[in-house]
């Protein structure tokens, strides 16, 4: 991921603490990936290219790659809908994704998921789910088979506020207590469920944090806007994971710079709140960060300015994709590739 | 060759299938220290041990939601929802997670698993704990649904179903579970997609499922003794994928077709097949297509009342001899 031609030696000491200046930089490159990605996507619905639904994480991304580069190759991601984020974060290229949200022949998924449904297998993205709290439980049934097989890799289900307040989140936060799996659960806490803030409808004020006693787990609420508190709770987390120690459960606060969905100006926000986390940034706390340990303007920019042109390549060659063709149609239904269901 | 009961056979086809192959993961409420609300997987425990044979809290969504994750990273669980009409507390696995993220995503993603559940009436538990939803399941693309009607076939169908590489709806009845059959020695291993024709016949076609078929096997004989007409009885056995070569080959025959359904009578499995034999075998058809259903009503809880509802060996001997004007 880092780009070691760019990268300048380290001129302060501090640099070299336990994140590093390779991990800070991957860690600013993926955030950065996002953030260009995901406003590509924002502008290319305006254009209307994409078409159906997407969901944005502008303003989330030190989540998504504060956990990932924290993953070891192995590890399992969960999404949910609001999921290009972290299909980006553990390495999926912007054309894939892309492609997907344009529904071209070159997505991720030939146009068949959509947005809301990416999924990469080859690089531990197992999917994105758009039934809020399904893949609570499904996470717990891959970290079962780790644990049942001696695997060593974890499973890492994210998911948002509103995920608090449905049956499967408790079910699986159970079920991964008294199994013991090794299963991080991370919920960013946006502050709103859909259009509706979560204080309003939920009975305590930390919508995961406040339910970790109930299941036995440590209350966990970090800022989720600044990627290395995001990494080193990861770690934490992951080594607890990997030996034997059982699951965490994990809120991360955060806010979301645009609305819900693509439908949604979320003109339900206060005035003025959108300003004050913009403030707090994650992709300008992190450029201030690696200035503070003596990363150079240039280099920044230099990670901007490939990022922005990977991610420029990857929006025409999606322009000149084709659609997804009549042959694929009724396919993968069943194993056997094909839809039949009689003789 | 032994005589075991349907409950025996539940716990003998897991138990092969769990001896085969190391990735056979079994889960559920009750099932490993209690054996089973019914009892159908008493001993699995001790065999398979604690890792492979686990009990679950009262989370049906967790279990079927581990048993996906579980299948999706390369195990093969048989997971156990108590009572099919607890479908509709993890409903979305059933619809929405298992069937469609093979297709979703383009084929880069598996779910071999099977869920074993108690279907159908009889037990005079009500009207929630009693139900046939075969129906629920059988409209979903990427399911596939069984239900067995004899130990064997438990056996034989189950194995078909751990080893396919699909999700499957393996639905037991809860009113065979004391039935007995004859059940050959080594390992058994039946083909899903097939219909068996349990009795031969010339006059019409019955098709069943699961309780319905010895219900449609004695009004037959019944039927042949007090009667004169020779009916074919056809297990159908599994609904998706659906045997309609052996069905439409049977109606080529009898040119009349019966099915006995237990399910309510809107949007029940009859009414699939008949439409096919409709569009497919109509010049076949000597008279009309006729469905013998439960009414379009919840079930009853007081013997005598469930026993009313459901189609019993003397509506289909009725229903059979008016349509024939025998």
């Amino acid at each position: 991921m880092l780009d070691k031609a760019t990268a300048k030696p380290a001129t302060k000491t501090a640099l070299n603490d336990d994140i590093g200046e390779a991990t800070r930089l991957e860690l600013y490159r993926s955030q950065v990936n996002i953030r260009e990605c995901e406003q590509r996507a924002y502008d290319l619905f305006l254009q209307n290219l994409v078409k159906g639904t997407s969901h944005l994480s502008l303003g989330q991304e030190a989540i998504a790659a504060g956990f990932a580069t924290a993953m070891k190759k192995g590890d399992l991601s969960f999404c949910t809908y609001r999921g290009h984020a972290h299909t980006l974060a553990r390495g999926v290229p912007f054309e894939k994704v892309l492609g997907e949200l344009m529904q071209r022949d070159n997505g991720l998924m030939r146009g068949k998921g959509g947005s809301m449904h990416l999924m990469s297998p080859e690089h531990g993205v197992m999917g994105s789910y758009a039934i809020i709290g399904a893949h609570l439980p499904i996470a717990c049934g891959a970290a079962w088979r780790a644990q049942y097989k001696g695997h060593g890799d974890v499973s890492v289900c994210f998911f948002g506020d509103g995920t608090t307040n449905i049956g499967a989140f408790h079910e699986a936060l159970n079920f991964a207590a008294i199994w013991k799996l090794p299963v991080v659960f991370v919920c960013e806490n946006n502050f709103y469920m859909e259009y509706t803030p979560i204080g309003d409808v939920t009975a305590v004020p930390n919508p995961a944090g406040d339910r970790a006693s109930a299941y036995g787990l440590e209350k966990i609420v970090i800022d989720g806007n600044d990627a290395d508190v995001v990494y080193r709770t990861a770690q934490k987390a992951f080594e607890k994971a990997r030996s034997g120690g059982g699951p965490s459960l994990i809120e991360c606060l955060t806010y979301r710079h645009s609305g819900h969905s693509r439908a949604d100006p979320a003109k339900y926000r206060p005035e003025g709140e959108l300003e004050k986390w913009k403030e707090r940034d994650p992709i300008k706390i992190y450029r201030e960060r690696l200035k503070h340990f003596g990363i150079g303007d240039d280099v920044i920019a230099g990670i901007d300015a490939e990022v922005k042109r990977t991610v420029d390549e990857a929006t025409e060659a999606c322009k000149a994709a084709p659609n997804p063709p009549m042959d694929i149609l009724t396919t993968d239904v069943y194993a056997d590739g094909g839809f039949a269901w009689r003789n | 060759m032994a005589e075991l009961t349907y409950r025996d056979a539940v716990a003998r086809g897991i138990a092969q299938e769990m001896t085969r192959d190391p990735d056979v993961v079994f889960l559920g409420e009750d099932v490993a220290k209690a054996g089973g609300v019914f009892k159908a997987t008493v001993g699995l425990l001790d065999q398979f041990g604690p890792l492979r044979v686990r009990d679950t809290p009262i989370s049906e969504q967790a279990i079927l939601g581990a048993a996906m994750g579980a299948a999706m990273t390369g195990l093969k669980p048989i997971a156990e929802i108590m009572f099919s009409d607890f479908f509709a507390v993890c409903f979305d696995y059933i619809a929405n997670e298992f069937p469609k993220s093979r297709y979703m995503t383009n084929g880069q993603t598996k779910c071999p698993l099977v869920v074993r559940t108690g279907n159908g009436a009889g037990s005079r538990f009500g009207a929630q704990h009693s139900q046939s939803v075969e129906n629920w399941c059988m409209m979903i693309p990427g399911l596939k649904v069984v239900a067995p009607s004899s130990p064997v076939d438990v056996i034989g169908l189950l194995a078909a179903s751990v080893r396919d590489p699909d999700p499957v709806i393996f639905l037991e009845h809860k009113s065979l579970y004391p039935t007995k059959g004859e059940v050959p020695d080594g390992e058994i291993l039946d083909t899903l997609g097939t219909a068996k024709i349990l009795r031969p016949g010339r006059d019409a076609t019955i098709l069943a499922l699961a309780l319905m078929v010895p219900r449609a096997l004695a009004a037959a004989e019944k039927l042949a003794a007090e009667h004169g007409i020779d009916c074919e009885v056809i297990d159908v056995r599994s609904l998706v994928p659906l045997d309609t070569q052996t069905i439409l080959g049977s109606v080529a025959k009898t040119h009349r077709a019966f099915s006995v359904e237990e399910n309510p009578r809107l949007c029940g499995w009859g009414a699939e097949i008949m439409s096919i034999i409709a569009d497919e075998a109509f010049y076949d058809l000597d008279g009309p297509l006729v469905r013998i259903t439960t009414p379009h009503c919840p079930l009853p809880a007081a013997d005598i009342l469930e026993d009313a509802i459901l189609p019993t060996v003397d509506r289909i001997v009725d229903r059979v001899r008016k349509t024939l004007n025998a």
